[in-house]
């Protein structure tokens, strides 16, 4: 599988009074034209790995690798001027939260379809066609009237769908969804994840998705990295995510209750310093 | 659902509608909910954000006041405003424990403050113990909560509620906001708490897996109706009786391509 993207020995730093903190410490992996999750604990790491790649860490945070190759060029050598070509329409983001990722203050069917112009000099009616478009893949009810709603008129689960609509108008190459889903509810989730994999399956989009949630990774993704502590501790195959070695993994897996399987105490995680000292696995295909 | 002789009822609600706003802005967010909740039982409320569940919990310890409906603690019918002997048998855990410790208070001061509305003795000494009940040890007496972890603030929030000796806990998304190695460690100390001082839980959660580690039964709410109790072995099988049930039990077992796929 060719590369879109290869991330070589890359380190997030931020320099504080107490000294250096290291939230990324020297990570290697790709993506391709797949379905990768990275997978974590809080402080893992796992979305300044994403914000790193796009280049949204802020001074003072310091952000080094070998490379980040998309396509060929090193975006950490691109000019800022190119970069904002690339972020947005080539490489999309898309956080948590609706709720702080949307002007409240602009109507969502404007917001994504200032999205769409900004990136294909289209007129106003064609960028409006496109938007309505959108918000009906995204499986939103009566677009034209949510075309013109606030973000605060729209529910949750409307708003993370606007998201995605506006995030996937420019038709990007890469999507980087941190917890995409973890705001919403199971059955709206789902829905949400099926559009995700439609693009992947249909257009053959790369696609990064940052989460917390085990299983769900496990049954969605192709790929998962598991991060811990600034490093990548482990990678394998989704489906084969329950068969996975290193006890950090283990430990997780073991402490999320499941469904079909009674328990009486949930064992609980003990971390192992060493865990933090092991070299970081290389997650280059 | 059957009905227990009155003596095993710790928690019982029947008929309960809540409402908010009013005239054309009324709004019903529970429709004619009942249920009962065994003593010593924990109670698990499952269903979907607006689903009114944890709006139950509002309406059971006075919070939500538009109320239709009949509940009552171990057989004591509520009325009108709680008295303190309300708030002494039942307590609650709030998801966020970020947003419900006061952010300049010491555990101390936080769990000191409902002893003194009770005008208790011996605070200290009572303040110790039930910080050695949740985990956490004297030593944190005097800290405030920022220098707490997330899975610590939440046990002070435990704390906080244990310290009048309730017999009820609601517990509202308690682990939500944590990782899944810290709710593990909650949702032990929230079972072992239960067999010590044989306590009565009502858990609201969105997760299915978590409220059939700690539940018996569980009642599935859905646009503020009731649509099924069933018995957690019952959800293991993944056999409710009512479809809803079934959609959410399904969605939570993961991301299936060849259901959701368009």
């Amino acid at each position: 599988m060719s590369a879109l993207l290869t991330v070589e020995d890359l380190w997030v730093r931020f320099p504080s009074r107490q000294g250096v903190v290291e939230a990324v410490r020297g990570i290697s992996f790709s993506v391709g034209r797949e379905r990768i999750g990275i997978v974590g604990e809080s402080g893992s790491g796992k979305s300044m790995t994403g914000r790193a790649i796009l280049r949204l860490i802020q001074s003072p945070g310091q952000v080094e690798a070998k490379q980040i190759n998309f396509d060929g060029q090193d975006l950490l050598k691109l000019p800022e001027k190119q970069m904002r070509g690339i972020r947005g329409h080539r490489i999309s983001m898309i956080m948590q939260d609706p709720k702080y990722s949307l002007n409240p203050v602009v109507t969502v069917g404007e917001q994504i379809s200032e999205a769409y112009r900004l990136h294909s000099r289209a007129s106003r009616k064609v960028a409006k066609a496109k938007t309505i478009e959108m918000l009906n893949a995204v499986q939103i009810r009566d677009p034209e009237r949510v075309y013109g709603l606030y973000p605060h008129e729209v529910s949750g689960g409307m708003g993370q769908r606007i998201m995605i609509a506006m995030m996937l108008i420019p038709d990007p190459d890469l999507l980087i969804a941190d917890e995409p889903t973890s705001a919403l509810d199971v059955t709206v989730q789902m829905r949400v994840l099926a559009i995700m994999d439609k693009l992947v399956v249909e257009r053959g989009m790369g696609l990064i998705f940052i989460s917390h949630d085990l299983n769900l990774v496990a049954s969605f993704c192709d790929r998962v990295l598991i991060m811990y502590g600034g490093r990548i501790v482990e990678t394998c195959e989704a489906s084969r995510l329950h068969e996975a070695k290193h006890p950090y993994t283990r430990g997780l897996l073991e402490s999320t209750p499941q469904l079909g399987q009674k328990m009486d105490r949930i064992p609980v995680l003990t971390r192992d310093e060493s865990w933090k000292e092991a070299p970081s696995v290389n997650a280059i295909l | 659902m059957s009905t227990q002789s009155s003596s095993e009822v710790a928690i019982s609600v029947s008929g309960l509608s809540v409402f908010f706003g009013q005239g054309k802005d009324l709004m019903q967010a529970v429709d004619e909910v009942s249920f009962e909740v065994k003593r010593g039982s924990s109670f698990g409320l499952v269903g979907e954000s607006g689903s009114g569940k944890s709006t139950v919990l509002k309406a059971i310890t006075g919070l939500a006041t538009d109320i239709d409906g009949v509940m009552a603690i171990n057989g004591q019918t509520l009325e009108g405003k709680r008295d303190k002997t309300f708030y002494s048998t039942v307590q609650m855990v709030f998801q966020d424990p970020y947003a419900s410790l006061h952010p300049r208070h010491t555990i101390d001061r936080v769990l000191s403050e409902p002893m003194k509305l009770y005008g208790i003795e011996n605070i200290e000494k009572r303040i110790v113990e039930v910080l050695e009940d949740v985990g956490l040890g004297a030593a944190f007496r005097f800290r405030y909560p920022h220098q707490l972890s997330g899975g610590q603030r939440q046990r002070v929030a435990i704390a906080r509620a244990l310290v009048l000796n309730p017999s009820i806990l609601l517990l509202d998304e308690p682990t939500s906001a944590l990782d899944v190695s810290v709710q593990a460690e909650i949702l032990n100390l929230l079972a072992d708490l239960r067999d010590e001082h044989g306590l009565t839980y009502i858990l609201v959660s969105h997760d299915l897996a978590v409220v059939a580690h700690m539940c018996e039964d569980v009642a599935v709410m859905n646009q503020g109706k009731l649509v099924e109790i069933l018995h957690v072995d019952q959800m293991r099988d993944m056999k409710p009786a009512d479809p809803y049930t079934q959609e959410l039990l399904t969605a939570s077992m993961g991301y299936d391509a060849k259901k959701y796929a368009t």
